[in-house]
């Protein structure tokens, strides 16, 4: 019989180890497996290079903790106008200490390369980026007149994914916008581990309608939904205060 | 006088926005296009995390945690509305299949170069999605002031700053004026109210064509 279902997640993430590459889903504020977030961030795993398309957000609790010494991202840092409230992100000031590290890749750039890569594809040949910082040191060719920058694609050693339902298979949907990064990320790691909402019969799921094949996913986890709190530090130090910028509990369809 | 914010964003719905057409708002000035659309028009916002057809903000006892813009923004579904993955999203972005950009720009060079992601005080920028926007949109179109806070120019003969995309820029809607990228050069064609080409070209580093239909905005 496949089952895929762990108990916990700290089962789920008992053996990410130190040094790690972790792809994690998510998008500001939705999309990312908090709870297996919260796991790793108990569990304590160092030196964790990170593909995600964002510092802070679902990772705050890694970057507090230290656990990220390097991250393949399309935004390391937040700069807001001076008069707004600027996003909390400890990871900018670890790279400017020079604890952790930045490989900047435009995002749509960074999920292809996992598509890519869960596809078993060594690269692939893109518009974006020729002209730019991001194509220093790639090969650049020209096709049909018009030039293209060579990326290579990406794979990771574990990837965190967040979904609404799961099966015992790892059939996977997920939820309105937080579906994102997930289900790239999902192909592209050896070890796919799922934090889903609930849990389903097999059958259950319309065949029809499934985001993510069960082949690729490894683990699933059932746990109650949580999303990031976005921590937010107005520019007045006098009036500085840190919000949570909503209640982020339950709110569910 | 300059426009301000909002007015800016009227004209650029005004010269922009058209019945079925497939826009992506970049982050800050260009997210409140949105605020000013015509009643009378179907337009799809598209945002790169995975959105079509979203709307205005949601009162604040319906908002949806799952249901965020590009620009972080907790927004409302329109019916016919639809959620896809990023690789999808970026698909459809990078193989032309939006109509539209609005992105902001620290610099845009004469030759259409778009600056945005990065100044050089700071050792770290964030690209994210602009230069698959830069680079995808079937037209690109900038929305900026005129000068930086210094009050130096932003439209400049070459950027400075490091570069989002070359030769992307159609069209620059400043709060002084606005500007086609043409083979020609900067062809100026249409000023604030109460602004002249004169006042415009000061503040412009490379040398601007005033059209001969030059003339002052309209809204």
């Amino acid at each position: 019989m496949i089952n895929k279902v762990v108990a916990s997640c700290d089962e789920a993430v008992a053996d990410v180890f130190d040094g790690a590459t972790i792809a994690f889903g998510g998008f500001v504020g939705t999309g990312y497996a908090m709870n297996l977030i919260e796991a790793l961030h108990r569990k304590g795993t160092k030196n964790i290079t990170a593909i995600c398309t964002m510092a802070a957000g679902g990772l705050l609790p890694l970057h507090e903790a230290k656990q990220i010494r390097k991250m393949i991202t399309s935004f390391p840092v937040f700069y807001m106008p001076a008069h707004m409230p600027q996003v909390y992100n400890p990871f900018e000031q670890q790279l400017l200490s020079g604890e952790a590290e930045v490989e900047i890749c435009p995002q749509g750039t960074l999920v292809m390369r996992m598509w890519m890569g869960g596809g078993g594809y060594a690269g692939f040949y893109t518009p974006v980026g020729v002209g730019t910082k991001v194509a220093e040191g790639k090969e650049v060719r020209v096709f049909d007149g018009k030039e293209y920058v060579l990326e290579r694609a990406l794979r990771a050693d574990f990837a965190l994914i967040k979904a609404r339902k799961a099966d015992r298979w790892g059939n996977l949907i997920y939820r309105k916008g937080a579906i994102n990064f997930n289900p790239a990320f999902a192909t592209a790691a050896d070890v796919t581990i799922v934090e889903a909402e609930e849990l389903v019969e097999l059958g259950e799921l319309d065949p029809s309608f499934i985001h993510t094949p069960g082949i690729y996913v490894d683990r699933v986890v059932i746990a109650k939904p949580k999303w990031p709190e976005i921590k937010l530090v107005w520019p007045d130090k006098a009036a500085e205060t840190e919000i949570d910028s909503l209640a982020h509990v339950g709110k569910i369809i | 006088m300059a426009l301000t914010r909002e007015l800016l964003a009227i004209k650029v719905c005004k010269e922009e926005l058209y019945d079925g057409v497939t826009v992506n708002l970049g982050a800050g000035m260009p997210a409140l296009v949105c605020n000013y659309l015509p009643s009378d028009i179907e337009v799809l916002f598209q945002a790169e995390n995975g959105l079509l057809g979203y709307g205005g903000s949601p009162a604040l006892d319906q908002i949806d945690y799952d249901v965020m813009n590009a620009a972080g923004l907790y927004v409302t579904m329109l019916p016919g509305g639809s959620f896809f993955p990023s690789h999808v999203s970026f698909h459809m972005i990078t193989g032309g299949h939006v109509d539209l950009g609005i992105l902001g720009a620290l610099q845009v060079s004469e030759k259409g170069d778009l600056a945005n992601w990065i100044v050089p005080e700071k050792r770290f920028g964030s690209i994210g999605g602009a230069m698959n926007v830069a680079v995808g949109v079937k037209r690109l179109v900038v929305m900026m002031e005129h000068v930086d806070n210094l009050g130096r120019p932003k439209v400049v003969r070459q950027c400075s700053y490091p570069l989002t995309a070359t030769r992307c820029v159609k069209t620059i809607y400043s709060d002084l004026a606005v500007i086609d990228v043409t083979a020609k050069g900067l062809m100026l064609r249409e000023v604030a109210p109460g602004v002249s080409p004169e006042e415009v070209q000061a503040v412009t580093e490379p040398q601007l064509i005033v059209s001969p239909d030059v003339k002052e905005m309209e809204f």
